[in-house]
């Protein structure tokens, strides 16, 4: 469940309802009318079904009373044609069930594709500024209040208020002043309905908010359950929990009698109606204040029954109809997110050389170039090099809050650029703003001379290479996981990238060797293995620029040898861009920026830091920690 | 599974048991309505007798009265029992849940221990309720509608019995053929989950790839699956509304004609027409009451996984417990190790220890180095009996572990594990952990002795200053001192270090070293690292490999003998010496 709901309750945006209209209307228009129709007719046909007990009993049985042989063909008669409406009814009620069937299931598909296509869309801002949780609950609990809405609230809506529509006219046409009674009674089962439900939603929201605790509760202390052992602290845990859980079943119980009670209460609320109408009918027609044939007595208050229930069924559907338009706002709001822009003209394309000159080519040729239009129709083409220039960048992730200043550096072709510096010095903020995961707010930063903003996205990411420190690898096998990035890759080229990154022989370990399914981001490999992963995951797409981000850490120092042999081999003749914990692996950098609150306040090669005893001199000795 | 269940139920069975009474004594009344109204109808309407109209009226009046009453004590009633089940239920799962044992919990693994706890008890509870109202309601009302129209008129509810079946055998083939369809499609609604959730948390890396439409691709294969089958499903179920409403009318038309046959030659005086109107009210009341079997009985199926899930939990068996007569006094911390081994699955072929020999005297200083999954973390989690041994013996002050008291022997062998937690809380809070009766100059001295008592000076609020979840608010280094902290606070005399100063810079680490050796000289110290300057000064270094100890010595005798010691000491501090 989202935050704003424990707090202000369901919040529904304007226009929601037509917005999801639309998605009905829009590929769906001749089939929702074709519904309508249908539940039109089997309304109908269900009020003509009441009204037939008063022909029946009227016209039928009460003539024939004490006659001596009864003729029976006017009531088959009857019966016939009754039993054709029904029919009528039953198929119309097939029908449509069957079409709203399709198209809910229809439209959720829609939304749910959508959805994911716009997510896909969103920046990383959106990512680093919203729960996992809370973009999670827009796929399951908000889909799912909306699939209960679309697939059965809704239908049940329109056909109670058609049923309801129809009852009432034929209530009218029955006995007008009974049904201002019945309607009368209506409001006061609707105003009491209404009274407990705001009751119990105002409760709903304690429960709501109880669970979280006891649920957020549970997980830490499973999570921790370990710890709790070796602390022999069981005792202590169990009691805090009963007083969570005590509070949650307080809460609970007092958001449940509510809802429990509301059916029970609009249900004979309904027979009281039921019988009132049957006294007051009387007592009105024996004083002759109305004339009522009991043929009419009798389908009236059949009507009565027919008029509450649709109204009970609206007043029970209403709850979860305003909770899945909340969850629909919910997830509109995500579909309207501002998604990434992306105005940048020059792409990556592979090229031949020819006479020195570089000519596009569809063949892959492993030899890359920026095409690069201008405004006067003509093309460029720059070779990739992998050359990052950073000039007087400034930025923050909010507007007024600054978190890197006036950094400027460039890396050549071939270069190992390293940051060493404190957790939120700013050091996995520069590669962000490379790749551009996030937009530089002030300066420049140049790509083999090309302005970054200028280069599509998609060709400025295909072109560097990066490892994360936390992996992630995807449910697939090892090898889906290692060509992720290339498609078409050979087993052999998958091996071989394999071997660079020295995860080739604990690969080969497993029992299905490259075809070992992962689960739950590799849970069964150690951290450091999935890290090789990452690296060989990597290494396959062959990139001109790398950007290394802790990509070791998690690995223990012997097997960090084997991998920064790998990896090495893999940086040779590589722009590299790396963030290291451990100093031993960037030693042989050309240049190491040492970064502090956001700026570079030492810079040079190994040697001539450690000859100058700043801050990375401390760091190196062991003086100062990191972190 | 429901005896297993129905044990959580405990205070609240009083509420669990008046809830169906309650309900039947409304259903018994809600049938009796229309019956009385036939009354009303004949004697009243017809007879044009107001008196009866009133008579009756009254007692119609008073039953929708009592009708309401006990419907609304019933759901008040479910609400208390079936809240107070789940409480228990969550309550047994829990307690269950502190006595597993490290096995226990790497068997369930954590997240799906956490779901078990909180969704599948949601669900089992919801299905709880439904069994204590609906399900005794809807059945009731149907036998108690049948008998009165049995009474009414047997030959006409014939109808019923004809028709109830045949309606009862399509409810249950629709539900047949459709259920597992459903059941397919919350199972491809977890993969849906699942691609999604891969995408939210390695966005970066999906960005990084430029693969955002392979990923759509893959999401959109996964949610037209869904699409198919739930259209499969839904097309089935389409038919369950028509066919209930199909059996209700044909018993309308059924009842009419010949109802109608029975009225005219009887003149009444077998069948009125105030009973046929009643008749009429059963037959939608039977026939709904089925329809609502069918759908209890859906979810209940649905809930049932949930409930197995937990069945499971509550009827597995902690796999370390005490012995019969436990010995609760640890004389000291020397430790011994014959023969052991040791494999997590307990399976022979898959072990990480293997036949292992070892030694320690109390008070010694212990260092272990080696490669991830060399065995390291195993074999000290087997000193405080967090696993069992699979083979062989370990001595615990020259007595087996199996033979103490759990709780004694955890208190005396403290563990800070490599995967360490802080818990929402205060620093002391937290602290605490190790004693709860401990005194604010006792917390104060083991954070001086792990070297945190520092920087907690420099935070605002100092020992009182609040741990988000996860102990997300400070930084790596000073959760590990932290948590050596509330290790050191349980006066143990043994004290296992597993990777705890990996974040912690190397000056504190060596005053860390330096303080044990002096404050706590009695206890054996066991520590492992990535680092040799953590372990470098021990009186014995064991280096592990795949398993197997590869050698045991000191930092002088190993750099002699142990290829992979050397190895791991070349790599780390060659580099920085040349500089220093």
């Amino acid at each position: 469940m989202n935050k704003d709901m424990k707090k202000h309750g369901p919040k529904i945006e304007k226009g929601t309802i037509g917005r999801l209209l639309k998605y009905i209307t829009k590929n769906h228009k001749k089939k929702f009318i074709f519904v309508i129709i249908c539940i039109i007719l089997s309304s109908v046909a269900n009020v003509l079904g009441s009204l037939f007990l008063q022909t029946l009993i009227d016209d039928y049985i009460t003539p024939l009373l004490g006659v001596q042989n009864p003729v029976y063909t006017g009531l088959l008669k009857a019966i016939g044609v009754m039993g054709l409406i029904y029919l009528v009814g039953i198929i119309t009620a097939y029908v449509y069930n069957r079409v709203m069937a399709i198209i809910s299931q229809n439209v959720l598909k829609d939304i749910r594709d959508e959805m994911f296509i716009k997510m896909q869309a969103l920046p990383i801002r959106y990512f680093d500024t919203h729960t996992h949780g809370d973009i999670m609950s827009h796929y399951t609990n908000d889909t799912d209040t909306l699939r209960q809405m679309i697939s059965n609230s809704l239908p049940q809506f329109v056909s109670s208020a058609i049923t309801i529509i129809s009852v009432f006219c034929s209530m009218i046409y029955l006995a007008p002043i009974l049904t201002v009674f019945v309607i009368l009674f209506s409001i006061i089962t609707i105003i009491v309905t209404r009274l407990i439900g705001s009751k119990s939603a105002k409760y709903f929201i304690n429960q709501q908010y109880s669970l979280g605790r006891v649920n957020g509760f549970i997980e830490e202390m499973i999570s921790g359950q370990k710890v709790v052992k070796v602390f022999t602290h069981e005792e202590k845990a169990k009691q805090d929990f009963d007083i969570l859980n005590e509070q949650l079943n307080d809460d609970m119980f007092k958001a449940n009698r509510y809802v429990n009670i509301l059916m029970p209460i609009a249900n004979n609320l309904g027979n009281l109606s039921y019988v009132l109408v049957a006294i007051f009918g009387c007592l009105l027609s024996f004083n002759g204040i109305i004339t009522l044939t009991p043929g009419t007595l009798v389908a009236f208050l059949q009507l009565t029954k027919s008029f509450n229930h649709p109204i009970n069924q609206i007043s029970n559907q209403l709850n979860s109809v305003i909770m899945a338009l909340a969850g629909a706002s919910r997830i509109f709001k995500m579909m309207d997110e501002e998604p990434e822009h992306d105005e940048g003209y020059v792409t990556l394309v592979n090229v031949k050389k020819e006479n020195g000159k570089l000519i596009e080519t569809d063949e892959k040729t492993n030899l890359w170039a920026w095409k690069h239009p201008h405004h006067d129709g003509t093309l460029d083409y720059v070779e990739l090099k992998g050359h990052i220039e950073l000039h007087e960048v400034d930025f923050g992730y909010v507007p007024e809050k600054t978190v890197l200043y006036d950094i400027s550096l460039y890396a050549k072709p071939g270069q190992k650029i390293a940051f060493v510096g404190a957790t939120g010095a700013g050091k996995t903020t520069i590669t962000n703003l490379i790749n551009r995961f996030y937009d530089i707010e002030d300066g420049k930063i140049r790509y083999d001379g090309i302005n970054i903003n200028k280069i599509k996205k998609d060709s400025l990411r295909k072109s560097l290479g990066i490892v994360l420190q936390d992996t992630y690898l995807f449910t697939g096998t090892i090898k889906d996981n290692i060509k992720y990035g290339c498609d078409n890759a050979t087993d052999e080229q998958v091996i071989e990238a394999a071997k660079l990154a020295n995860a080739h022989n604990f690969i080969e370990m497993l029992p299905n060797g490259y075809d070992t399914m992962l689960t739950a981001n590799g849970a069964q490999l150690s951290q450091g293995q999935r890290q090789l992963l990452a690296i060989a995951r990597v290494a396959i797409n062959n990139p001109p620029v790398m950007i290394l981000d802790e990509a070791t850490s998690s690995i223990d120092t012997r097997t960090e040898k084997i991998v920064q042999d790998g990896m090495d081999k893999l940086m040779e003749g590589r722009t590299v861009l790396v963030i290291a914990h451990r100093l031993s692996t960037i030693r042989n950098s050309k240049a190491i920026m040492v970064l502090e609150k956001g700026r570079i306040i030492e810079r040079g090669n190994h040697e001539e830091l450690i000859q100058q005893k700043g801050k990375y001199y401390q760091l190196y000795t062991g003086a100062f920690e990191l972190e | 599974m429901i005896k297993e269940l129905a044990k959580s139920v405990r205070e609240y069975k009083k509420y669990a048991i008046l809830t169906p009474i309650c309900v039947a004594i409304e259903v018994v009344l809600e049938i009796l309505i229309p019956l009385l109204m036939a009354e009303l109808v004949d004697f009243g309407i017809y007879a044009g007798d107001m008196n009866i109209v009133y008579k009756v009226g009254l007692q119609l009046i008073l039953y929708a009265i009592f009708s309401l009453m006990f419907g609304a004590l019933s759901g008040w009633f479910a609400a208390k029992a079936s809240s107070g089940f789940a409480k228990n239920l969550r309550q047994d799962l829990y307690y269950k849940v502190q006595n597993f044992s490290f096995y226990n919990i790497d068997r369930f693994s954590t997240a799906s221990l956490v779901t078990r706890l909180t969704t599948d008890v949601s669900n089992v509870q919801r299905s709880f309720q439904m069994i204590t109202r609906i399900a005794v309601r809807a059945p009731l009302m149907a036998i108690v509608a049948l008998i009165s129209a049995l009474r009414i008129n047997v030959k006409l509810s014939l109808v019923f019995l004809i028709l109830i079946p045949i309606i009862g055998l399509g409810l249950f083939l629709i539900i047949r053929k459709a259920h597992p369809i459903m059941k397919k499609v919350f199972k491809t609604y977890d993969k849906l989950n699942n691609v999604v959730e891969e995408n939210v948390s390695a966005i970066r890396v999906v960005k990084s790839f430029v693969l955002e439409d392979e990923e759509i691709e893959k999401f959109e294969n996964v949610s037209d699956d869904i699409y198919q089958n739930f259209i499969k499903a839904e097309k089935l179920l389409a038919a369950n509304m028509p066919l209930m409403q199909f059996a209700i009318y044909l018993c309308i038309i059924l009842i009419s004609w010949f109802g109608a046959h029975i009225i005219v030659e009887s003149n009444m005086s077998i069948l009125t027409t105030g009973q046929l109107m009643t008749l009429f009210t059963y037959s939608i009341q039977i026939l709904s009451s089925l329809m609502m079997v069918s759908m209890v009985l859906v979810m209940i199926t649905i809930s049932k996984s949930s409930a197995e899930r937990i069945v499971e939990v509550l009827q597995e068996i902690p796999d370390i417990s005490n012995p019969e007569k436990p010995i609760t006094e640890i004389k000291d911390g020397s430790i011994e190790f014959n023969n052991v081994s040791f494999s997590y699955i307990k399976d022979e072929s898959k072990e990480c220890l293997k036949n292992i020999n070892l030694n320690i005297k109390s008070g010694e200083t212990i260092g272990i180095i080696g490669g991830t999954g060399s065995g390291k973390s195993s074999l000290v989690n087997l000193i405080p009996r967090l696993y069992d041994v699979t083979q062989g013996t370990l001595k615990v002050s020259g007595i087996n572990v199996k033979d103490y008291d759990i709780k004694s022997l955890r208190n005396a062998v403290s563990c800070v594990l490599q995967k360490n937690v802080l818990f929402t809380g205060t620093i002391k809070d937290n602290i605490r952990w190790g004693d709860q009766n401990a005194t604010d100059e006792e917390i104060i001295h083991v954070c001086k002795l792990a070297q945190a008592d520092e920087f907690i000076s420099t935070f605002p609020d100092k020992y009182d200053t609040f741990i988000e979840e996860g102990g997300t608010n400070v930084s790596g280094g000073q959760k590990q001192r932290l948590c050596i902290a509330r290790a050191l606070l349980k006066k143990p005399k043994i004290l296992i270090l597993d990777d705890s100063t990996s974040a912690v810079d190397t000056k504190t680490d060596k005053l860390i070293q330096t303080a044990f050796k002096e404050q706590i000289p009695d206890t054996t110290k066991i520590i492992i690292s990535q680092r040799i300057s953590s372990v470098e000064h021990a009186d014995k270094i064991i280096v592990m490999d795949n398993g197997n100890i590869s050698a045991i010595g000191t930092h002088d005798e190993l750099l002699k003998q142990s290829n992979i010691y050397r190895e791991v000491y070349d790599s780390q501090v060659k580099g920085s010496d040349t500089n220093e």
